[in-house]
């Protein structure tokens, strides 16, 4: 084998070194090592770190069921789509998570946070939570959140905190694409034939109450001004988005009353829909009965 | 430990040093390099250690690891013992930063390579955003086979997170495209 070799790139895999990983992909570093991560002055690290543990959460909740869909959908070049939003989005996670463990002091990395905390814990807004019920669900929840996060990652590009805005730059050019693909298929089927029509807006209609969450106020950013992005500022961007492809999709603007909080707490304060149990039992049970495991 | 002579010694060696580095190939796109792929950022010495700095090209590029590892590989060898590997986020990187030979690279491999990226929604105008759908426009994608704009896209996403599926509708073969971003 000569370092021409196409496979060279594996090479150093097959030799003798300190390194057990046991395959390509594995053995995870922390992502954010070597950037400076020290909180700037005057920014309350341990409402940062909660910030980021909420934006980090929603992509890691949503990430794992987009990853579910793989093998059940139609055709292998949305298999290949939904694998790559999946991945784009776990990775954002591990970044938000890996910044959240770092503003906290506590010594948590990011698969602490993943694998180790309770449905309490998490942060992650409802919408995140359920399973799609058919694709066109799928299609219509990536694209309220992706044009949400994108709005948000936009505004956050500006954050006084360095590490929130390296995050947000590489985010935003990701998630314009997801955003692009799911536009696609909202208006395939809302401008398809009659029954894709239906089922597109029926789908809306079962999404559309968990939207309204997407932009309450939040304790936590209030007390992070210039870093985090008021959830209120992002209506105006995401409103003109999901009314260009509705219409382009002849689809109507659900109405409907939004799904409320418990006595006043949503999923920014950790209470959740009872979807997110059976998702973290399932995202965390491998960690949880190997708790030294390596991967 | 750190001594003078050590650290002069690293200094000494870095033109050396930053072209193992730029050798190194991706482990997804092994036609390129990572100074073809724009992804090595620079290598400097600090205090006698070797300090080789690189930027991913998607958030989740499983790569990366991969990419820091064959670094540390491929230095080593050559007697750099001592190597930090380290990620910068900031700039983002964008495909406008490979080079022409990787360009060239690429097409040669039968991939056709990025066209300049659009400009991001991080430099939008303020205001109601008017929705883009890139996936609608025409795409001016050259078949890296035979040269001809008759192609089409097949998929927005490919084997990997940097490329997309296409057909030319002149020699009919399928390629990938490594996305503009």
């Amino acid at each position: 084998m000569t370092d021409d070799d196409d496979f060279a790139a594996y090479q150093f895999l097959a030799e003798e070194t300190e390194d057990h990983r046991w395959a390509f992909g594995t053995g995870f570093s922390d992502p954010l090592e070597g950037i400076d991560t020290s909180v700037p002055a005057g920014v309350d690290a341990a409402a940062l770190a909660t910030y980021c543990l909420a934006l980090g959460d929603d992509a890691l909740i949503y990430s794992h069921r987009l990853q579910q869909w793989v093998t059940r959908l139609p055709e292998l070049e949305e298999e290949t789509a939904l694998a790559n939003i999946a991945l784009d989005l776990l990775g954002q996670a591990r970044l938000l998570l890996s910044r959240a463990g770092q503003a906290e002091g506590a010594g948590r990395d990011e698969d602490r946070l993943a694998f180790f905390r309770t449905e309490g814990e998490f942060r992650n807004v409802r919408l995140v939570e359920p399973a799609d019920a058919d694709f066109a669900e799928l299609a219509g929840r990536l694209l309220i959140f992706s044009a949400w996060r994108l709005a948000l990652f936009g505004e956050l590009t500006g954050s006084a905190d360095p590490v929130v805005a390296a995050i947000a730059g590489k985010g935003v050019k990701e998630l314009a694409y997801h955003r692009d693909y799911a536009a696609q298929w909202v208006i395939r089927l809302g401008d398809g034939t009659a029954l894709s029509h239906d089922r597109m807006q029926a789908a809306l209609a079962a999404i559309w109450p968990l939207s309204d969450e997407l932009f309450r106020a939040d304790a936590v950013v209030a007390r992070l001004p210039g870093v985090a992005a008021d959830p209120a500022g992002l209506r105006a961007e995401v409103d003109g988005v999901l009314d260009a492809v509705l219409a382009a999709a002849t689809l109507d603007r659900p109405g409907g009353a939004p799904l409320a909080p418990v006595a006043g707490l949503a999923g920014r304060e950790g209470v959740h829909t009872e979807a997110l149990g059976y998702v973290l039992a399932e995202l965390q049970s491998v960690a949880r009965a190997y708790p030294d495991a390596t991967w | 430990m750190v001594t003078p002579g050590a650290d002069d010694g690293v200094a000494d060696g870095l033109e050396a040093a930053r072209e193992i580095a730029g050798a190194v190939p991706d482990p997804e796109l092994p036609m390129v390099t990572l100074a073809d792929l724009g992804i090595l950022r620079r290598v400097t010495a600090e205090d006698g250690r070797l300090v080789v700095t690189i930027t991913p090209t998607y958030s989740g590029c499983p790569a990366l690891a991969e990419i820091a590892h064959d670094l540390r590989y491929r230095l080593a060898r050559a007697g750099f013992a001592d190597v930090i590997v380290r990620t910068e986020l900031a700039p983002a990187w964008s495909s406008d930063q490979i080079t022409p030979e990787g360009r060239a690279k690429l097409r040669a491999a039968g991939l056709a390579p990025p066209n300049p990226a659009p400009p991001g929604p991080s430099r939008r105008s303020p205001g109601p955003v008017p929705l883009p759908l890139t996936m609608a426009l025409p795409t001016f994608v050259a078949c890296p086979r035979c040269g001809s704009l008759d192609t089409e896209r097949t998929a927005a996403f490919g084997p990997t997170a940097c490329t997309a599926l296409f057909r030319c509708g002149t020699c009919r073969e399928p390629f990938e495209y490594v996305k503009d971003l």
